[in-house]
């Protein structure tokens, strides 16, 4: 952390500096109005909604089964997270307790490889964030893996809309299991690759450890969850601490941020808590993959959904966080109002809390390390 | 040691013109030879450079624009012809001049950086006679040239009248004005045990004992520091933050497009080769052949190598391998902060340097009274 | 229990809601946020802002976690449009954001937020869109907005 010079001895004037909505470390349409000293930043705001496409709205007059395909569309690197996440929350809305048990395991088979999916984007654009240009090409190229295999499940690539509430869109391929095995094996020895290219390069370290530190208070105070939240020392996953679907059944840790390289909560600490958790995740396909049971995965679809009147909010553990659904519905086939809790964006606003004081450079680092996904901060 | 330019002006002496005036028409050769060497290396080492990337990086790189009919496809020549492609595109494209841009200053500043790597040139030898002046003061010329760029740099971050290039522009003038000074006192270095500022001396020294890299600890220190310091004089990765592409777009090129970008890569391009030059010429023996340093088992036919034809292809040879490690650099590396690389120029180059400076002194007395 | 000691002490004051959440009338909000701070709801999960479409009235629905205990607390306001509600931005901060949504989509006014603000929708936005009753304008700034949609439906 730098001393931001006192203006009045020297008569300095702050420059106004405008990163984004077009700008190649912003992730998409974010726009920063950046404070700065020279290098050193003294204020961020983040300005949003360049990519507001009026999720809430729409939702107000779709019906829920309509919905489910634009509740992907929210984060389009974690789609299938968005698109169990509500139908979660629609099941909690109907009433729907128990679901066929191969309904399940697919959707935490597929849930848990879209958290590699997106974790594997998360570290590779943190790797270009910070300069290193060649982790992203290689940890794009494992997530063409994963994609292949949910093309070839749901036959998209980016947008699956597979999950529905009550059920799944059809059934997995026959050669699915064989498939996700076998990437797992071939994926595993990939981490340790990209922990001596990027992890455990000296320059990395000297980069992103120390920087933009949260501690957890903040953090809690801020709203920030998922790995942003774990990176910080605080041990809380929703997948362990309320199981939903059916994590109940397997056994996962729940990776920390411990401050190997510097303070606990910095920059260093959020990525790599991304990387152990791709292990967890992979821990846990292990587990799911072999006992997926028979059955019909449509069987539990229901027929026409018109809830009763009545309001949930139901919460979900994405890649990027905890995404909650607050649905009020009229008794009507559409919700009367439908809130969507985006992880991103209560993470987002905490950038300018941990990041002011420090460099330009390091503003990128921090946002990198943040993760976010702009479809789902403006939704 | 001849030059390139002696030469000429004793094969234009039968014209019987004035010597001054031989001068001037014997120059324009050389210049154009500098020249067609700035384009062909630019052409070249972006290719090898997009090859490399993709090797690195599993991906195939350029692979569509053949040349005459050479199309290559997945194989490693594949899209030979991409860089003169992307050329004549960049010569053709629009030149945009942003309209609150000092138009002048940002027409000149490609020039001046051009200007600087066209000069340093002059004094590169690349091989033993093949050198178009051969100065008394060659790396002191070579230090001094070298740092013009940086003037062109400011001046282009300026007239953009951009903030991004602002920006860009006063980290380069922080980081290469500091970069200057471990490389002045790594050259000092090997300038004290040659005994000579000329580069055809110190490789003579060389030949005579051994090449600076080997020669004691100390030298061999000041290598590296050499070489990590020029490649944070040429603005490459990890070194990069004057155009710092996650952070300032593309620093204080942000502006600029077509034909002066295209000149900006020119000059970079030229002085990754001339730095490269250099340390290969003043630490690793320049045109004297490896095989000369172990010479112990092989066969006298091999010699032949060690002749003076070849000493074109062992400069190069050395040169483009610090070249290629600059490009392993850049696919392996993230970057360092602005802060960060002045702490590595002022607190840990420049103290090793002068102590280094300090102990090969000793050394040379020591060495030079006991083991003579 | 958190819940329980809020409960207590504001025992007249609310109004409990079938699935488990209290109404509370928005002149207490003021209290009643510092106490369940107090009491150990750390987390502010999501503010939700609605509009009940009956006598201009708005509601603000707040989720509350605690990370400690594991509990949840759902608060839920209901008032006049006109109203303006207790900003609980300084308690959590992470409702500055959440509050600036409240504003942009439905115009609930807050009392004491740092910085009131849009932030989605453009500055120069008129009207709140979530609102039951807002209408799509036939002019965004001197554009015309195209109101038959049948070449994209």
């Amino acid at each position: 952390m730098y001393k931001i010079l006192d203006k009045s001895i020297i008569g300095a004037d702050e420059m106004v500096l405008n990163m984004g909505p077009q700008h190649p470390s912003t992730h998409g349409v974010l726009r920063l109005k950046i404070v700065t000293d020279g290098e050193v930043v003294s204020h961020i705001e983040p300005i949003i909604g360049y990519l507001h496409r009026c999720f809430e709205k729409h939702c107000e007059n779709l019906s829920y089964e309509q919905i489910a395909p634009f509740a992907d569309r929210c984060d389009y690197l974690a789609a299938m997270h968005m698109g169990h996440a509500y139908a979660i929350s629609v099941e909690k809305l109907l009433g729907i307790e128990e679901l066929p048990s191969r309904v399940e395991y697919i959707r935490v088979i597929l849930a848990e490889f879209q958290r590699i999916s997106s974790h594997l984007i998360a570290i590779g654009v943190f790797g270009l964030d910070v300069g290193a240009i060649t982790p992203f090409t290689w940890t794009l190229r494992d997530r063409e893996r994963i994609i292949d295999l949910f093309e070839q499940v749901t036959g998209a690539r980016l947008l699956y809309n597979y999950i529905w509430p009550g059920g799944l869109a059809h059934d997995l391929p026959p050669t699915f299991v064989n498939k996700a095995l076998e990437f797992l094996d071939y994926f595993e020895p990939q981490i340790e690759e990209y922990n001596n290219l990027l992890t455990t390069n000296k320059i990395f370290i000297e980069r992103s450890a120390d920087v933009g530190v949260m501690p957890k208070d903040v953090a809690i105070n801020y709203g920030v969850t998922g790995p942003s939240l774990r990176g910080s020392g605080m041990p809380f996953d929703l997948r362990k601490d309320e199981p939903y679907s059916i994590y109940s059944k397997f056994d996962f840790d729940v990776p920390i941020g411990e401050g190997l390289m510097g303070t606990v909560g910095d920059s260093w600490d959020r990525y790599y808590v991304k990387v152990l958790e791709m292990k967890e995740s992979i821990k846990i396909l292990r587990q799911a993959l072999p006992q997926i049971p028979d059955g019909d995965v449509q069987s539990a679809l229901p027929k026409k959904i018109r809830p009763k009147k009545g309001e949930i909010y139901s919460r979900y553990e994405t890649a990027r966080g905890d995404v909650g659904f607050y649905i009020r519905s009229g008794g009507k086939n559409t919700p009367t109002r439908l809130k969507m809790r985006s992880p991103a964006y209560c993470n987002l606003s905490v950038l300018n809390e941990i990041s002011a004081g420090w460099m330009i450079s390091d503003v990128i680092t921090v946002l990198g390390s943040l993760d976010i996904v702009l479809g789902e901060i403006d939704r | 040691m001849t030059s390139a330019l002696d030469y000429l002006i004793e094969l234009l002496a039968f014209t019987g013109l004035d010597h001054s005036i031989l001068v001037v028409l014997a120059i324009h050769i050389p210049a154009l030879a500098i020249f067609l060497v700035m384009v062909v290396n630019a052409t070249i080492a972006v290719y090898v450079e997009r090859k490399v990337a993709a090797f690195m990086q599993d991906r195939l790189g350029p692979m569509e624009v053949g040349l005459f009919g050479f199309k290559g496809g997945r194989r490693f020549w594949g899209g030979i012809g991409q860089t003169i492609a992307d050329a004549i595109k960049l010569l053709t494209k629009e030149d945009i001049v942003p309209d609150n841009a000092d138009k002048k200053l940002m027409l000149l500043a490609p020039f001046i950086i051009f200007i600087g790597a066209f000069l340093t040139f002059i004094a590169v030898p690349f091989s033993e006679n093949l050198v178009v002046s051969d100065f008394n003061v060659g790396i002191f010329y070579i230090i001094a040239m070298s740092s013009v760029g940086v003037i062109g740099i400011i001046l282009a971050g300026w007239s953009s009248n951009n903030k991004w290039s602002l920006y860009g522009a006063m980290r380069a003038a922080a980081q290469i004005v500091s970069y200057e000074i471990p490389i002045g006192l790594t050259l000092l270095l090997v300038v004290i045990v040659a005994g000579s500022l000329n580069l055809g001396d110190i490789v003579q020294w060389q030949a005579d004992n051994r090449w600076f890299i080997i020669h004691s600890p100390f030298t061999f220190v000041a290598f590296f520091i050499y070489f990590i310091s020029v490649v944070a004089e040429t603005n490459r990765t990890p070194f990069d933050i004057p155009e710092a592409e996650s952070e300032l777009v593309a620093g204080w090129m942000t502006e600029y497009s077509g034909f002066k970008w295209a000149i900006f890569f020119l000059s970079e391009y030229a002085n990754m080769l001339i730095v490269s030059i250099v340390a290969s010429v003043v630490f690793l023996g320049g045109w004297l052949s490896p095989l000369a340093i172990l010479n112990i088992g092989i066969p006298e036919s091999w010699m032949i190598l060690d002749g003076p034809i070849l000493g074109f292809f062992w400069v190069m040879l050395k040169a483009l391998f610090l070249v290629f490690v600059m490009m392993w650099f850049r696919w392996t590396f993230p970057r360092l902060r602005v802060d960060q690389l002045m702490y590595l120029c002022w607190k840990v180059f420049i103290p090793f340097c002068l102590a280094n400076l300090f102990f090969v002194s000793i050394w040379e007395l020591i060495s030079g009274t006991i083991f003579r | 229990m958190s819940k329980e000691l809020f409960v207590k002490k504001y025992s007249d004051k609310v109004e409990a809601l079938d699935n488990g959440s209290f109404l509370v009338s928005y002149e207490d909000w003021k209290d009643m946020s510092k106490h369940i701070n107090k009491i150990g709801f750390d987390y502010l999960m999501c503010i939700t802002s609605y509009d009940l479409a009956v006598d201009e009235k708005l509601g603000l629905a707040y989720n509350f976690y605690s990370t400690d205990k594991k509990e949840y607390l759902e608060i839920r306001i209901e008032f006049h449009n006109s109203d303006k509600i207790f900003s609980v931005a300084n308690i959590w901060r992470t409702a500055n954001w959440h509050e600036r949504e409240a504003y942009d989509m439905m115009g609930i006014l807050f009392d004491g937020h740092p910085d009131m603000k849009r932030i989605l929708l453009p500055e120069d936005w008129e009207g709140h869109p979530l609102r039951k009753d807002w209408k799509e304008p036939d002019f965004y700034n001197g554009m015309p907005v195209p109101k038959d949609k049948s070449y994209w439906e």
